[in-house]
């Protein structure tokens, strides 16, 4: 290192440094959001320097002379050597997601400051680790599939069941969206007229990119983004005219119904119609509003106005149950670390890296990127009263339906708010109440419109940024649900079809039918349990998402552990081995406090108990109202505590094949790895 | 001039790899330099077949994210 770049290494570390103390150490006064910047890209650099270049020279050993498959197959299509910028947008645009902007917003109820603690170290240590590694992996070996490098590296049994987990957590996260969807839109005629109007307008996106002008993207997605602002513009007229927002005012039950319908519908689709073009405005539209956010946060520089630390991290928050350990841990989900991208590493990018000292860049800067927007999430969330903030994400279970009575009960917790204060954010942003939005997409969005409207339309335009916000969110969602109802149908038809064959043919009209059905019924149900739980459904089922994605990244590192020492790297597996113990320590804490903890507020079966003792008793306790509807409670519990025991055992079966793979490789002298390619590029396996 | 069409050029292929199309010369290119004389798609097929490829949920294509 030259005398020049380590001077320049020394005050990005100063700055970083004093930033961080700022951040972290500044007590009673508020914080401006631009330390909280400097300090996480300054983190960010010296990561990428120090710790990302390291892994991928000296523990992967990364070899610019190896052969990529992107030059060992290339057919222009699938495999094509691609620039690595362009590859960089790519990965970015395929790993990013509601997560990171939605896990934050749910993570500041215990202040920022630990949220952003643990997005900060989460990434640096294990989750840019998982996502490098397992590009490097896959790399490695034509682009394989993460399933397929379990199955073939820690044996056939560990693959189909990491299998059963991805289908376990698709289900939940297509549950947990749909759900952060609905809070957003119940009771918003604007909203809702907005995002009902996507449909139509992808319809129309598809039939022009088939018939009108095949294949030109960029046509049909201006065409596509000038109808979306016109149905955003037209949503205030909508919501102002009574007898066109009566029939668009829904309830909760309503659009949940709606959106599995939706769900259904759009799966069975050819998916140019639909998926493709919503697909294409949602990836453009998010892509742009990440780098508005940037754009915004350093125009207007916005002051902090929650507190570092609050005192629900002692657990009794009312936004998510559970204690900072183990539950912070898994709330912040994405923008931490994701299992969920060790299968989008293991997808596209590796068939199209140029070369392997380019690893780095894409696979760990990529989550660098993802985690950034998490910590604009945070910020975005912090910049809002934290009355509002609470009053926002409290369900009407404890805190009413009335701003009079929320604000009561949010400043008996310390964080003082008036009801004309909830009526004029709600006012400010068009909507007839705030209270209760769970699911953090809508604080996001009031969040995001204070800082946009700050520098862009003042007050005036508050409430176009607040819905624009919700759009946004709502649309990549919804683009979730349809592909994610794909996804399952056919994860169900591969295990269904191994007792019956027929059901495997996915051509077959019919077998897609009651695939998309069973897959609709399966998330459904989580979500309908979700919207009518008096909490208001995140309350629980974050927690649950947060533990079976931390679970998929717990299997994604032990892999990644296995091959290191099947490569005789061993010296160096630690560095996958201290994540995957603390994720592992995590989820399996998590998910046991989850399914046993005697507080019914977090355990499932204890809350179970409490409501069978009462219904023996002919009792209804809130928020049942019925005996039925305590019936229908204590089985939700059980359904929620299987899934919970099932993420826990589905991690430790993976663990323990690990170990058994560690242990063979150890008693092997030379590499075991299952590699395709060597230095000089022949195409041999070995193994 | 000369870098800022590059820059574009590189933009736009970014844009278009985002929703999974690849770039449509260096398909053209590669067809014409490893398989002269065959059949090249013309730019409505190959965005068809892209597109048709990029949600192949079925071969594990298209995987959405959180």
């Amino acid at each position: 290192m030259s005398i020049r770049s380590k001077l320049l290494w020394a005050a990005v570390i100063g700055l970083g440094a004093v930033s961080f103390g700022i951040v972290a150490l500044k007590r009673g006064e508020s914080v401006n959001a631009m330390w909280l910047l400097i300090a996480a890209l300054c983190i960010y650099f010296i990561a990428y320097r120090f710790y990302a270049l390291w892994i991928a020279n000296r523990v992967l050993g990364v070899n610019a002379a190896r052969q990529t498959p992107a030059y060992r197959r290339n057919d222009g299509l699938d495999y094509v050597p691609t620039n690595r910028y362009v590859l960089y947008g790519h990965h970015f645009a395929a790993i990013a997601g509601a997560g990171p902007l939605v896990g934050p917003v749910l993570a500041a109820q215990m202040g920022y400051l630990p949220g952003t603690l643990w997005i900060l170290a989460g990434v640096v240590f294990a989750g840019a680790v998982q996502d490098m590694i397992a590009l490097f992996l896959s790399t490695r070996r034509d682009g394989r599939s993460l399933g397929d490098m379990i199955r073939s590296e820690m044996g056939p049994v560990a693959g189909t069941i990491a299998g059963i987990g991805v289908l376990l957590i698709c289900v939940i996260i297509l549950a947990v969206l749909a759900l952060v969807v609905v809070n957003a839109l119940k009771a918003s005629p604007w909203g809702t007229f907005t995002v009902f109007c996507t449909a139509p307008i992808a319809l129309l996106m598809g039939i022009y990119g088939r018939f009108v002008r095949p294949g030109r993207i960029a046509e049909m997605s201006i065409l596509g983004a000038v109808l979306l602002f016109a149905a955003l513009y037209y949503g205030r007229t909508v919501a102002d005219t009574p007898a066109l927002a009566h029939y668009l005012t829904l309830s909760g039950p309503q659009l949940a119904l709606i959106i599995i319908g939706y769900g259904f519908v759009a799966s069975v689709l050819p998916v140019w119609l639909l998926l493709a073009p919503r697909d294409y405005l949602s990836t453009f539209l998010k892509v742009g509003t990440v780098a508005l956010l940037a754009v915004g946060v350093l125009i207007a520089r916005p002051e902090l106005q929650m507190a570092a630390i609050t005192k629900f991290v002692d657990g009794t928050g009312p936004v998510w149950s559970g204690s900072l350990f183990p539950f912070l841990f898994i709330t912040v989900a994405c923008g931490a670390v994701s299992g969920w991208h060790s299968l989008i590493s293991s997808g596209t990018t590796p068939k199209m890296i140029e070369s392997e000292t380019q690893i780095a860049f894409i696979g760990y800067g990529g989550m660098l990127m993802e985690s950034f927007v998490a910590i604009m999430a945070m910020i975005a969330a912090s910049v809002i009263h934290p009355g509002v903030y609470f009053a926002m994400n409290t369900g009407a279970g404890l805190i009413g339906t009335t701003a009079a009575h929320a604000a009561d009960v949010v400043s008996s917790w310390g964080f003082t708010v008036t009801p004309d204060m909830l009526n004029q954010v709600a006012h400010d942003v068009g909507e007839l109440s705030v209270l209760s939005r769970t699911g953090g997409a809508p604080t996001l969005a009031v969040g995001m419109a204070t800082i946009f409207s700050s520098f862009l339309g003042g007050r005036t335009l508050m409430a176009f940024w607040y819905h624009f916000v919700i759009l946004f969110e709502a649309l990549f969602i919804l683009t979730t649900v349809d592909a994610g109802t794909r996804v399952c149908r056919f994860m169900i038809q591969d295990l269904v079809g191994h007792a019956i064959p027929a059901f495997k043919e996915t051509r077959a009209w019919g077998n897609n039918l009651i695939g998309s059905a069973v897959s609709c019924v399966l998330w459904g149900y989580l979500l309908y349990a979700g919207v009518i739980d008096p909490y208001g459904g995140i309350w629980t089922m974050w927690p649950l998402f947060g533990a079976t994605n931390q679970m998929l990244a717990a299997i994604a590192l032990s892999l990644c552990t296995v091959v290191l020492f099947k490569m005789k790297r061993e010296r160096y597996a630690w560095v996958t081995i201290v994540p995957t113990a603390w994720l592992v320590v995590c989820t399996v804490t998590a998910g046991l406090e989850k399914v046993l903890s005697p507080d019914p507020k977090v355990g499932f079966l204890s809350h179970a108990a409490k409501f069978s003792h009462a219904l023996a008793e002919n009792q209804v306790l809130a928020p049942a109202k019925s005996l039925t509807e305590m019936g229908r409670v204590i089985f939700n519990d059980y359904v929620d505590a299987t899934l919970a025991g099932l993420a826990v055992s589905i991690v430790v079966i993976v663990v323990a094949y690990a170990f058994v793979s560690i242990r063979r490789a150890r008693a092997t002298p030379q590499s075991t790895a299952i590699e395709i390619g060597g230095p000089a590029g022949a195409a041999v396996g070995h193994g | 001039m000369a870098k800022l069409s590059f820059l574009w050029r590189r933009a736009v292929q970014t844009a278009r790899l985002m929703v999974g199309i690849p770039d449509y010369d260096t398909y053209v290119a590669h067809r014409s330099a490893h398989h002269p004389g065959e059949p090249v798609m013309s730019y409505g097929e190959f965005f068809r077949e892209r597109q048709k490829a990029r949600y192949a949920i079925e071969e594990g294509r298209f995987k959405g994210c959180c």
